[in-house]
């Protein structure tokens, strides 16, 4: 059972939901684009991880500065060194080249030096696999199907609460929106909830890729695989399709609204009572220009 | 370490045939029916240099399109797919095995062990003659229909009769089943080859490490291939014969070939590096005028890696359907692989400590890839960490550290080796500024293309889109430029292999000097076309 937005529909929920916002929160995080809301997206000439999004993420970026600046100092070391040699024993100045190939205390060291480290290594790595892996309790669940070439969410927890999420195509993004990573349907999630991930998918492999949250896994067919999260801000955070699926490939991103549970609630009441059956892949999403209109008189005076 | 004997008539232009047995064999005969190691060797590096030539070309219209985002060079993603399947396939069965294995293993293993030719020189002819074949399957894939589109790992379903019909992917698999027969037939001819025919007096232990880095080698080629050829023939079942060995509705699963893929495709990666290993020892030692430090460690440290290799696929699967306990173990498993690496590294610096270095431009390419593979060493040490995999898997920080142990790697082995070697092929030498000028724009290029690609990865960008949001513009554009300067890089070398076969400089047998000292070194330059006129002996 496949469920999708129908796009007058959409003015409402927004609406709705402003509505609820201006006196539970006073800060617009809808489900659709809300002009000043927290956006977790990647940046021109960034060089590091996402901004953490998720105790998940925080821990990846702790564990992968740890690991990286000892292995700088490795790399740093072995540099050094070949450095060293190439300055000091170059043909100019040592003409006579030694003789000496074996020496067993330096061949032990350099055994049990780098042994030593990738222990140091591992304690904390394996701490985070099993944390990674903990789907234990989850406040609701999400089963993420992978299609070609978009995604489909079916919230376990909310009988007929299945909807697909296509990528606004290149010649109608719309200010705001960032191309190649907004979607018409988002997917909405209430913050500070531990919230599960089953995925799959229902043709090819697909990968289902949340950078910011530091989800990952292959959507298999025949193959549930589990993640989870929990997201910390609300905010809209991005993720893209990370297994070779086809010729849209790079046209099928995962969008996320994180808003607050009490607006997850009314977005859930509005999804069940207007979200209209329709198994066809949905249309981009278009506002009418009396929708928009409404949407943003709605807005406003949040 | 040798001492033989031979005759040097053979110095003349023609020093091929001199020594070659009766008659001049023809063209013909000689190139396509040529049962001779060093006319094969030499087949194998054309085609290697083929090889590279066309998945350089690929990878050069690859730059090019992600140099802008929403660029419209390549605007089909079928073709894109197709493009990045092939570069993936043709760079490594098609150029770094050739390079490596076929090509100077063939020229340099009978020759460093004294014995006159391969084992089985028909064999020998036969595993050639299966590579281009290959060659022309893997083409035919590329161009047929709309290509084979499902990446080098070749997933079902992807690439399943429904999701891709068409005889493009047919072509590929069939590819894969050809230079599998080419490397196979290959490696059971150096293990006859190594074990049976080292000259009197040469023990395993006094054999040279590029011997011992091949042999090491064909043991994995051995094991793996048949695997991969398993898979893929399970493949060509599930999309021609209606079985459904991978296929979910069926009672199959998808799972499975990824473990199978990978159980052949990780032993892949050290087929690829360990005679790259093999050759940098002896260049390094050649240039340090110093026996190789650590000669025992340096061997069994290959056997080590080669073993250990065989026990760490799953770490390719660390998203993909594997069970928590099955990371941790090949998380663990895949670290320990640091040590015997590590082994090799500290070696190679041991090796130059005390010598008289000549910054010759073998030694050059050689010091490029020390210094790279310990970069691309230590991001995957990163990538080892399962709970790191997760943020990293698939996207440009692999590729990044992939390319700095291949394209940086395997690439600057083989360009070390075809430097230090070309004397010994061709009987004249390259000329040396144009070497270093190969070697230092080359560097800079391959530096400037793949180091930015980790900082895309970090940003979260995945791999194989032709088009990606406009946030990862800045780093793509350098890494395009990286890519531009890399290929114009390549055109010296074209200019350097037009000036090594228009000179006409002759060269001495050991145009290295004292630090060269395997038996290579001992017979002219040229090599003649029969190596040996009377068995070495190994004191």
């Amino acid at each position: 059972m496949k469920r999708n937005m129908g796009s007058a529909g959409i003015a409402v929920v927004l609406a709705v939901l402003a509505g609820s916002l201006a006196h539970a929160q006073g800060v617009a995080a809808t489900p659709t684009a809300a002009a000043n809301a927290y956006v977790n997206a990647p940046h021109n000439w960034e060089m590091w991880l996402p901004t953490p999004g998720s105790p998940m993420e925080a821990s990846i970026d702790w564990l992968m500065r740890y690991v990286l600046w000892i292995m700088a100092g490795v790399v740093g070391f072995v540099t050094l060194l070949l450095a060293y040699v190439l300055l000091r024993f170059n043909a100019k100045r040592n003409p006579i080249a030694g003789h000496v190939t074996h020496n067993t205390l330096i061949e032990v060291i350099w055994i049990v030096v780098p042994t030593l480290l990738l222990a140091v290594i591992v304690v904390p790595s394996i701490n985070l696999i099993y944390y990674e892996a903990d789907t234990a309790n989850p406040y609701m669940t999400v089963t993420v199907t992978g299609h070609q070439w978009y995604w489909e969410y079916n919230y376990n927890g909310v009988q007929g609460l299945d909807y697909t999420s296509y990528m606004v195509p290149d010649d109608q993004i719309k200010p705001g929106e960032l191309r190649r990573l907004s979607v018409d349907h988002p997917l909405v999630l209430p913050v500070g909830k531990k919230i599960k991930f089953v995925i799959t998918s229902s043709d090819v492999l697909h990968g289902f890729y949340l950078p910011s949250l530091g989800v990952q896994r292959y959507a298999i067919p025949g193959t549930n695989q589990e993640s989870w999260t929990i997201i910390t801000k609300p905010g809209t955070y991005y993720g893209q399709c990370n297994q070779i699926c086809g010729a849209g490939h790079d046209a099928m991103p995962i969008e996320i609204k994180a808003v607050p549970l009490a607006d997850y609630q009314a977005w859930v009441k509005y999804a069940l009572t207007n979200y209209t059956e329709n198994t066809a892949p949905s249309s981009p999403l278009i506002l009418p220009a009396s929708a928009q209109k409404l949407a943003s008189i709605a807005l406003s005076p949040g | 370490m040798s001492s033989t004997t031979h005759d040097h008539d053979g110095h003349g232009h023609d020093g091929h045939d001199a020594h070659g047995h009766g008659a001049h064999p023809s063209f013909v005969r000689r190139w396509l029916m040529s049962t001779n190691h060093k006319d094969i060797g030499t087949l194998y590096i054309t085609a290697a240099v083929i090889g590279a030539t066309v998945g350089g070309v690929l990878s050069m219209i690859m730059r090019l399109q992600l140099m802008y985002p929403h660029n419209d060079i390549v605007t089909s993603g079928s073709t894109w797919n197709a493009i990045v399947t092939a570069h993936g396939l043709i760079m490594i069965f098609w150029f770094v095995m050739p390079a490596l294995v076929g090509g100077f293993g063939n020229w340099f293993v009978p020759m460093m062990i004294g014995a006159p030719d391969m084992a089985f020189p028909r064999l020998n002819n036969m595993s050639f003659w299966f590579l281009v074949m290959g060659f022309i399957f893997v083409m035919l894939g590329l161009f047929l229909d709309s290509g084979t589109g499902a990446g080098w790992t070749l997933y079902p379903p992807l690439d399943n009769a429904k999701y891709s019909p068409g005889i493009a992917t047919d072509f590929s698999l069939f590819s894969i089943h050809l230079v599998g027969i080419s490397s196979l037939l290959g490696a059971i001819n150096f293990i006859a080859t190594i074990l049976n025919m080292r000259a009197p007096g040469m023990t395993l232990h006094k054999m040279p490490l590029f011997c011992w880095s091949i042999l090491v080698t064909a043991f994995l080629l051995v094991l793996a291939i048949p695997v991969l050829a398993g898979a893929v023939t399970m493949l060509i079942m599930d999309r021609n014969f209606g079985t459904s060995f991978f296929e979910p509705s069926g009672g199959g699963d998808p799972v499975l070939f990824q473990h199978l893929f990978w159980f052949f495709g990780h032993p892949e990666v050290y087929i690829m590096i360990l005679p790259a290993f093999g050759i940098i020892s002896h260049v390094v030692s050649t240039f340090s005028r110093k026996p190789i430090f650590g000669y025992l460690g340096m061997a069994y440290a290959m056997v080590v890696i080669g073993f250990v290799g065989f026990v760490v696929w799953a770490h390719h699967m660390f998203v993909s359907a594997i069970s928590t306990d099955s990371k941790v173990y090949f998380e663990v498993a895949t670290l320990i692989i640091a040590v015997p690496t590590g082994i090799k590294v500290f070696s190679w610096i041991a090796t130059m400590w005390g010598g008289s270095i000549e910054f010759k431009t073998p030694m050059l390419w050689a010091i490029g890839f020390i210094f790279l593979f310990v970069i691309g060493g230590a991001t995957g040490i990163v990538l080892a960490n399962a709970g790191l995999d997760q943020e990293l898997h698939n996207d440009y920080f692999l590729i990044a550290h992939f390319h700095y142990v291949l394209s940086m790697g395997a690439a600057f082995a083989i360009f070390a080796g075809f430097y230090y070697w070309i004397g010994k092929m061709s009987g004249h030498q390259y000329p040396e500024f144009w070497g270093k000028l190969h070697f230092w724009t080359f560097f800079i290029g391959v530096n400037l293309t793949f180091f930015p690609q980790h900082f895309l990865g970090l940003a979260g960008m995945p791999r194989r889109y032709p088009d990606y949001a406009d946030a990862f513009a800045g780093w793509n554009f350098v890494s395009s430029v990286g890519a531009m300067i890399s290929g114009a890089s390549s055109l010296i070398f074209f200019y350097i292999l037009y000036r090594v076969f228009t000179s006409k400089e002759q060269l001495a047998d050991n145009y290295w000097g004292e630090g060269a000292t395997t038996l290579e070194w001992a017979v002219p330059s040229p090599a003649p076309h029969h190596t040996f006129e009377d068995v070495p002996v190994i004191r």
